[in-house]
């Protein structure tokens, strides 16, 4: 019962959701008895970057470093992590659910006739019958879904699983094994990859601070990216809000925009539509910062301030900056 | 040019989801089923490119009967003609089979789909059907432009966008900026009554993956409110009561 993970890197770099992907492979692992192994795709990710792996108790890593994989085509991985899956007869494929996890995993389902539990958050109790909780209905739910075939794919959502202090599970004997198949044309082109200005990316951010139409305009939106400075946060907004083009379409947050689970969600000016609350509501903790004592964000939040976001905001930012600069 | 467009037929987004007392099934009474969101905009687009370069839009769901409702809202939004797979859409690993094995004979140049469901955001079916087929996939697409046999795209990725070049045909799925949704008018609510509908008995069986129950999320305890005035008690509860900052 052989796990194989696919460690995700962004420009060489194994981030949180790789370290997630790890930590579950290795419970995982724990739990069905059989081996552990990573592979990893890339072009220019140093050895010692793949060396960390090891740090979460990962004791075998499949390295494909070539230059065929410095643009992102999912035929082209879906053939490397089938192939992996493959030689290490790997029964459990673990990917992070993130927008290459999204592009890659489903291929490699029908490749192998593998199940595929997109978005879970939770081992499972027993492997077998290998069930696994996920999200379903945008966080309105959660549902139990049982995979029968004989490999089993899980993509594992963001921000739902702990991740190993490094060298807690430190791999005692770990090797780096250069991985070469055989590749098929690459039919994907592409142009050109274009970076999203904001600090800290909003799907990765462990705080987001967000706006919605209480806020009155785009100039006001300063208040806004000073608190989130403060915490080191992502900015967000509501979907009004990035209708009315207030802000850009990418910080909508919600049942059609995206959605988040971040340690901490700071609302402000937002009421709690249902369809809000739907893209948020995974958060650890949420704030909500209204002048309206009615609006429904208060009925979800764990904490609220009733009062004038122009008033609390700034005093806000002020006891964050205090108590930063006092630790 | 020849567009299949999957459809889902999932709760309106205003629901609130509630499930069967042994929570097996999601609670249907009194819930609005709609044309998933995403699949919505995949139409739009495909309805868009037609009218400009001509072509067929084909529609194409997997599920029973009673959702024949929401393929005829995709016909009287434009499409030509629809096909129903007649089976529960249990697992998208099912669902992407049967479409594949559908479109494997009409040969499509483009087929759609929308990023995910809104029910089970899986996102899984149109990445199935291109490995199925064969074909190039781009996932979370927010623009889409063809000419000359190739397309050009737009596509989300982790901390930002990528533009990206396929050959026809492909599959895509579409994300939020893909196309502005239409509402049918009145000759589009009447031309769907007779517009071609065929139902398909399903041809495969594996199904991987089955849903065996469900759960709400947790209740949330009180909201504890926080004197407006007093900003730095919120900054305190956060760092050493809910331990986040």
């Amino acid at each position: 019962m052989s796990v194989l993970v696919f460690a995700e890197n962004w420009e060489g770099k194994f981030k949180k959701p790789a370290q997630e992907a790890l930590t579950y492979g290795y419970e995982l692992a724990q739990k069905t008895g059989g081996p552990l192994c990573a592979v990893v795709i890339g072009h220019n990710i140093q050895g010692d970057e793949i060396n960390k792996l090891g740090a979460y108790g990962c004791p075998k890593v499949l390295s494909a470093i070539a230059p065929a994989f410095a643009s992102f085509s999912a035929n082209i991985y879906a053939t490397v992590i089938a192939d992996a899956a493959k030689k290490e007869n790997a029964t459990h494929i673990v990917f992070s659910h993130t927008y290459t996890g999204k592009s890659v995993a489903p291929r490699v389902a029908v490749k192998l006739q593998a199940g595929l539990a997109a978005g879970a958050v939770s081992l499972p109790s027993s492997p077998e019958p290998f069930i696994v909780r996920k999200k379903c209905f945008s966080g309105k739910g959660f549902t139990d879904v049982q995979i029968s075939s004989p490999v089993k794919i899980v993509s594992l959502s963001p921000n739902s699983h702990h991740v190993f202090a490094a060298g807690e599970h430190k791999a005692a004997d770990f090797k780096i094994e250069e991985f070469n198949p055989a590749l098929p044309a690459s039919d994907t082109t592409v142009n050109e990859v274009k970076k999203t200005s904001g600090k800290v990316v909003l799907t990765e951010a462990e705080i987001v601070v967000s706006g919605g139409r209480g806020l009155k305009g785009p100039e006001n939106w300063g208040m806004v990216e000073a608190l989130a400075d403060a915490l080191g946060a992502a900015t967000a907004c509501s979907k009004p809000v990035a209708d009315m083009g207030w802000r850009p379409h990418h910080e909508h947050v919600g049942q059609t925009g995206i959605t988040i689970a971040p340690n901490l969600y700071i609302a402000i000016g937002i009421s709690g539509a249902i369809q809000h609350l739907a893209g948020v509501s995974s958060s650890k903790v949420m704030v909500a910062i209204n002048t309206d004592k009615e609006a429904p964000f208060f009925q979800a939040a764990d904490y609220g301030i009733i009062g004038d976001a122009f008033d609390v905001v700034p005093k806000l930012t002020e006891a964050i900056k205090q108590l930063k600069s006092a630790h | 040019m020849k567009f299949l467009v999957c459809i889902s037929h999932v709760p309106d987004t205003t629901t609130r989801i509630a499930f069967t007392p042994d929570g097996k099934a999601l609670n249907t009474a009194g819930v609005q089923f709609i044309i998933n969101p995403y699949d919505e905009m995949a139409l739009t687009r495909a309805l868009e490119i037609k009218e400009a370069q001509g072509g067929t839009v084909t529609v194409i769901h997997v599920g029973p009967a009673a959702t024949d409702a929401t393929l005829r809202k995709a016909l009287a939004i434009g499409a030509d003609d629809a096909v129903r797979i007649n089976a529960e859409p249990v697992d998208a690993l099912f669902v992407a089979a049967e479409i594949a094995h559908y479109a494997n004979n009409e040969k499509y140049d483009v087929i759609l789909t929308g990023r995910e469901s809104i029910d089970y955001n899986s996102g899984q079916v149109m990445g199935m059907i291109a490995e199925f087929l064969g074909i190039p996939s781009v996932a979370v697409a927010t623009k889409l432009e063809i000419s000359g046999g190739k397309a050009s795209l737009e596509r989300e990725i982790d901390g930002g966008k990528e533009l990206v070049t396929v050959s026809l045909p492909f599959a895509v799925s579409a994300q939020k900026d893909f196309a502005e949704p239409r509402i049918p008018n009145m000759r589009g609510i009447m031309s769907a009554r007779t517009k071609p509908l065929k139902v398909l008995e399903p041809a495969t069986q594996f199904k991987p993956v089955q849903s065996v129950a469900y759960q709400s999320p947790p209740a949330k305890s009180a909201c504890k409110m926080i004197d407006p005035a007093n900003p730095a008690e919120l900054v305190n509860l956060l760092h050493s009561e809910a331990k986040v900052i």
